[in-house]
């Protein structure tokens, strides 16, 4: 056990600290509305310039080789400084690590520079009206185009985050009509502004215009912008679900962040019936970070963190339930307020629903885990 | 940034786990209780011993192994995972450096496994162990005695963990020498054990999960194993999370003490919220999955829950650490 960070290490939260101060803006309006995702942009090409958008990527894709270590510290200060979400999230943090596992060095070369620096805007098409939680009962099809070296997709995808917004979108596709479950699909990659895409937004609970719905009607897509093994989807996509449920997508600099925004808002308005939660939030923050740097060394190690993602996904979403509602009883009546507490409340909510919901998470511990059986 | 079990940490822990699978099945545990034969567990002691485990924390020179917390961490997970009724805290992570401090010539017995030490550092007179440990360690004020269990008088208390050998203590003290009287000193004491403690609970519910999924894997009704149902499923993956969310902070504060950072006891009472929480979880669904056969005592289950509803309360209950959190917080 040694759990102090070397030299370079805190030369490197120096530096990300300093720069953050300098650069982070004031409010801005959430980055899931037409106005607030145009701000965010900005943002991310400010981050992108000064070489902090995907600071664990290569340097040759607009990273700065980064340790997981490093991009751990870098969280913790982006975070700390209260920076904006991440609007550029799904490609950078979802798509990406995908395409350095699968990705040819062409896909790599073409895409990444650009996802980078938040010129290409990834969506993630993956959830359809019939297929939620349950991603192998995805029906949207695609049809060999021998002819034209590609694909012909059809079919409709839902739940889109800015979908209505991003400029490209991953998703997967059933290539092999006669399959069944995840068998037979494969990982597409296309612009949303090809011919034969509809893209319709809608609000989500909170009101913002946060999700798409993405229609597909004979969509052309050439055979360079399939990632692995055309009908090898199943295998492609579960790639990105590891980073989805694990730490690369909820670090726990985030939690920190909110634990202690929760400990200065419970200083502000004290409460002794709410100080044991106030409490019990903060340990749990602290928790998640033990546990993530356990994880990390072990990734370190080259241990891959696999059906563990799921202890990850289920832990930081129902710690960000707690604090949420715990800061909107410290509010009280303030709490029926629109404010960064109310947002954050609602969008805690979505936590243990999207990247498969909980339930889902507890059968794949109880399953992959501790081996119970399957019915 | 290494955060693992280190590999002399792993060793040690490794060793004690073998010898008590060996030597102290869970008939060893019911030996502990009332009317069993309390030489059970002491014999059991003694191997556990052979394996240098008892002088952890003793310098070398001084006969011990020379290591820190971080190696009585995993230690003690993996006697509180066996669920062996004998004082491994107090006599680990509490006598036996203190002894070795202070020159005692009962250090060599102590490690040998011949010599358990009760300890009550809190403001209770119940002392666990009391009616066997041959030697106890009382706080009075701001200082640590050390007394002959025979100086004392000691009141057997009928308890739920019957094999904890619960005593309560009089006010009627002989002899008894001062072992520490550094506040600092005596203050590491106490977060040492509330830190074994906390391993204690970590390795008591990593037990009562895995019996529990071994039981509703084969256990059927319905016409089907009972662990194939969501219900089940749930629960024990709730339980799960709870155990690996536990675990790194016990360790995580285990350095802290070892490396005496500033918020060392911070940390230490966020681990004990976590294990006691964590394992009082794991024993109501442990309990709740087994239906009526974890209702009983000629199944094992009870030894080991019971064994968490003494210590969870135990070296601060988790609202006194709670309380200690908010305080450092400022709310």
């Amino acid at each position: 056990m040694d759990l102090t960070w070397q030299p370079s290490e805190q030369s490197f939260r120096t530096e990300a600290r300093e720069w953050l101060a300098a650069h982070v803006p004031g409010p801005m309006p959430s980055g899931d509305t037409r106005e607030g995702f145009a701000a965010h942009l900005e943002w991310e090409r400010a981050l992108f310039a000064a070489r902090w958008s995907a600071v664990s990527w290569p340097k040759r894709f607009g990273g700065r080789d980064a340790t997981l270590w490093e991009w751990l510290i870098f969280e913790e200060e982006y975070y700390r400084a209260g920076a904006p979400q991440r609007v550029t999230q799904n490609g950078i943090f979802l798509l990406a690590p995908t395409l350095f596992e699968f990705g040819t060095p062409q896909q790599q070369e073409r895409l990444l520079p650009r996802m980078a620096a938040a010129e290409d805007l990834w969506c993630q098409g993956w959830s359809e009206p019939g297929a939620g939680s349950d991603l192998a009962a995805v029906r949207s099809r695609a049809v060999r185009d021998e002819a034209a070296g590609g694909w012909l997709l059809s079919g409709q995808k839902t739940w889109t985050t800015r979908g209505a917004f991003c400029t490209h979108l991953f998703g997967l596709f059933r290539t092999d009509p006669d399959s069944a479950r995840h068998h037979g699909l494969t990982y597409f990659l296309l612009p949303l502004d090809a011919p034969g895409v509809t893209v319709r937004g809608f609000e989500r609970l909170d009101g913002d215009e946060g999700f798409a719905e993405v229609f597909f009607d004979r969509v052309f897509v050439p055979d360079q912008d399939v990632v692995g093994d055309v009908d090898q989807g199943w295998r492609v996509a579960m790639a990105t679900t590891g980073s989805e449920r694990g730490l690369t997508l909820r670090s726990p600099g985030r939690f920190m962040a909110s634990a202690q925004r929760l400990v200065e808002l419970a200083r502000q308005r004290p409460s002794d019936q709410l100080r044991d939660r106030v409490v019990q939030s903060w340990i749990e923050a602290q928790a998640y970070q033990q546990f993530t740097l356990q994880q990390v060394t072990g990734i370190v190690d080259g241990k891959p963190s696999g059906p563990e993602s799921s202890l990850n996904k289920i832990f930081w979403s129902e710690l960000d339930v707690r604090l949420q509602e715990t800061a909107m009883d410290l509010l009280g009546e303030h709490g029926e307020l629109d404010s960064p507490w109310s947002r954050g409340f609602q969008f805690a909510l979505a936590g243990p629903i999207y990247a498969g919901t909980n339930e889902v998470q507890r059968n794949v511990v109880a399953e992959r885990l501790l081996g119970l059986p399957r019915v | 940034m290494r955060f693992e079990v280190g590999a002399e940490a792993a060793a040690l822990r490794d060793a004690a786990a073998q010898v008590l699978a060996g030597q102290a099945p869970v008939a060893v545990l019911r030996a502990g209780w009332p009317g069993g034969d309390p030489g059970a567990p002491a014999a059991a002691w003694r191997r556990v011993a052979d394996t240098g485990a008892v002088g952890a924390l003793v310098p070398v020179a001084a006969g011990g192994l020379g290591l820190d917390e971080n190696a009585v961490v995993p230690l003690l997970e993996a006697l509180g995972y066996n669920g062996l009724p004998v004082p491994a805290v107090e006599t680990i992570a509490i006598g036996a450096p203190l002894l070795a401090i202070a020159g005692s010539d009962r250090l060599q017995g102590v490690l040998g496994g011949d010599c358990q030490v009760a300890a009550q550092l809190g403001d209770s007179d119940l002392l666990p162990f009391g009616q066997r440990a041959e030697l106890v360690i009382l706080r009075q004020q701001d200082t640590l005695r050390v007394y002959e269990r025979t100086d004392l008088e000691l009141t057997p208390c009928v308890t739920v963990d019957g094999s904890r050998a619960l005593a309560r203590v009089g006010q009627l003290r002989r002899g008894g020498s001062t072992l520490a009287a550094t506040p600092g000193v005596v203050a590491s004491a106490w977060w040492r054990g509330v830190l074994g403690t906390s391993a204690l609970l970590v390795g008591l519910a990593a037990r009562m999960l895995e019996l529990t999924v071994g039981y509703v894997r084969q256990r059927e009704q319905f016409g089907a194993p009972v662990g194939s149902f969501q219900a089940i499923k749930h629960a024990l993956a709730s339980a799960l999370v709870a155990v690996e969310f536990a675990r790194p902070a016990v360790l995580a504060a285990g350095w802290a003490q070892a490396a005496r950072v500033p918020d060392a006891a911070r940390q230490t009472s966020a681990a004990k919220v976590l294990a006691s929480d964590a394992a009082r979880l794991v024993a109501r669904t442990a309990i709740q999955c087994h239906g009526a056969m974890g209702y009983t005592t000629e199944y094992d289950l009870h030894l080991f829950a019971k064994r968490v509803w003494a210590l969870a309360p135990s070296w601060g209950d988790p609202a006194w650490h709670r309380a200690r959190i908010a305080e450092s917080l400022g709310v």
